[in-house]
């Protein structure tokens, strides 16, 4: 036996060779063919590429004067939002995702919290928030309430997934002392995923931010919606600014939330 | 232990009377900061076009009500560009993510005190910005279509699959490397050897995640021009035409549904 032979290889996750390999070669045939379709108009890029020296010349030069008072405006009612929003979300995420929890709930209450929650998350915050604006008008409010449906969303699967992991002893012990579901919840289940879901909420904060720059796109008010208005006046250097902004004070919530979460757990 | 001493009798305190203020405090700067937002989003509100949102729903409703089924066959191709824009911007969007996670990494880094710094940069530059605003800027250099939505999620990809990824590796067992190490194998073979196999699961399952929501993400890059089913969503919505948003509202739900159960499937068979 040569030595290449007797080299040891950790085993393969499929074992048949065959169709590991065939399985491969699909998969890097599909990628080629769809990267073949997509359409690269040379013409066009040139032409965009000619104009991309006055779009990296702003972003070099960012603006953060000419637009100040409208990119404050902006940034102070994302931040409002932000803060209505999350705190609104987590009202309802609480009881939605108690709601949700298999340990917790009669079957059929289960099936219509996880449906709530399944159809909160299933659409996009931008297609949400266009029928919001459609629905409330334009402005912070439709921002909000979009907001809001992405957290109940995304804190109620979550808080549940934790409730469904939690040590199931306590519970035991106060269901047998006769406690009551109510009496339960807030010794035996509360006190388990307090950590969790002030993590999450925080974190949330973070997104909710982050997307309120985003919903501005289609009238929801915010910091995106000073964004497109520069976005549409080629104003590249205003641009440049909100964004660096936005990727600041990201960065800060990060620093911030993780800081706060050390602190209060 | 706070112990506090009442009229002769020790009472048990969970927290000292400090703590408890400090709590308090906290509490009331929360709800001070809470009322302030609300009221901030209230003087920006038409209160009118809020309390009339009943009659906007129904008379939305009404309009999108029956779903132009006519109008179905026509969103196919978008609905293709969709998934493609989709797979390869998770594709190209792994292949930049991973060097740079190995970049970002301790125990990859080549060094600590510029690789790592670029590295994180990067990846937070690319998760703070938000693919429809990389779309935005991608159309305008490149045109509409279906390249600017590939490399928008493509860069958007990159932060989220290479933040998870360093984590990975970060949280990986050290020992194997040294092993290796101590019997002479050289950086890269340890790092191949005893590190790569510890992460390919997490990068696998992460790869797939992106996958499920870069589908959802994809659905909508279409609003600012760069390609796929949004683009269907926005012409009908320009035109009024709700019939048909209905219809491209419920294939989007199909396909974001059919994309959750893939990968939720796939990432039980990897765990």
């Amino acid at each position: 036996m040569t030595e290449a032979a007797l080299r040891w290889r950790p085993p393969p996750r499929i074992r048949s060779a065959p169709k590991r390999r065939a399985l491969w070669a699909a998969a890097l045939l599909y990628t080629v063919v769809i990267a073949l379709t997509v359409e690269v108009d040379a013409a066009r890029i040139a032409e965009g590429l000619t104009r991309a020296g006055a779009f990296f010349g702003g972003w070099l030069r960012p603006d953060f004067v000419t637009r100040w008072t409208d990119i404050r405006a902006g940034l102070l009612e994302s931040l409002a939002m932000t803060v209505v929003a999350t705190a609104a979300g987590v009202l309802l995420a609480v009881p939605l995702g108690l709601g949700a929890a298999r340990n917790l709930v009669p079957a059929p209450v289960y099936a219509l919290a996880r449906a709530a929650l399944a159809v909160a998350r299933a659409f996009h915050e931008i297609i949400v928030a266009i029928v919001f604006v459609a629905m409330f008008g334009f402005g912070p409010f439709a921002g909000v309430v979009t907001l809001v449906v992405g957290s109940v969303g995304f804190l109620g699967k979550l808080l549940a997934e934790a409730v469904e992991e939690i040590d199931p002893a306590p519970l035991e012990a106060l269901t047998a002392a006769g406690a009551p579901w109510g009496s339960r919840v807030a010794f035996g289940v509360i006190p388990q995923v307090m950590p969790r879901m002030l993590g999450l909420a925080l974190y949330r904060l973070d997104i909710n931010f982050r997307e309120s720059a985003v919903i501005g796109l289609v009238g929801a008010g915010g910091i995106g919606a000073t964004l497109t208005t520069a976005f549409a006046r080629y104003e590249f250097e205003s641009v440049s600014s909100i964004l660096i902004l936005i990727i600041g004070m990201v960065f800060a919530a990060e620093v911030i939330s993780g800081r706060l979460r050390r602190a209060l757990l | 232990m706070p112990v506090l001493v009442h009229e002769g009798t020790r009472e048990w305190r969970r927290r000292t009377t400090a703590q408890e203020w400090l709590r308090w405090m906290g509490l009331l700067g929360a709800i001070a900061v809470l009322v302030a937002a609300a009221r901030a989003v209230s003087a920006q509100t038409t209160w009118v076009f809020v309390l009339d949102a009943g009659i906007q729903l129904r008379d939305l409703a009404m309009r999108m009500f029956p779903p132009d089924g006519a109008y179905a066959p026509a969103l196919g191709r978008p609905l293709l560009d969709t998934l493609h824009i989709a797979t390869l911007g998770t594709v190209l969007g792994g292949l930049v993510a991973v060097p740079l996670a190995f970049l970002a990494a301790r125990p990859t880094t080549p060094s600590l005190l510029w690789a790592r710094p670029v590295a994180l940069l990067a990846l937070v530059t690319s998760r703070s910005v938000n693919s429809i605003i990389w779309a935005l800027m991608l159309v305008v250099l490149l045109g509409p279509g279906l390249l600017a939505g590939v490399l928008a999620i493509a860069l958007r990809s990159v932060g989220f699959v290479g933040k998870l990824v360093y984590e990975a590796i970060e949280e990986a067992a050290p020992l194997p490397v040294t092993a290796m190490e101590a019997t002479g194998a050289t950086r890269a073979q340890a790092v191949a050897f005893g590190l790569v196999p510890q992460i390919l699961p997490t990068m696998a399952g992460v790869g797939i995640y992106r996958w499920e929501i870069n589908i959802r993400e994809a659905t909508i890059l279409g609003l600012v021009g760069a390609g796929g089913i949004g683009m269907a969503l926005q012409a009908s919505i320009d035109a009024l035409a709700w019939s048909r948003v209905s219809v491209v509202l419920l294939v989007i739900l199909a396909t974001v549904l059919v994309a959750e159960v893939v990968s939720a499937r796939v990432r039980r068979g990897l765990a």
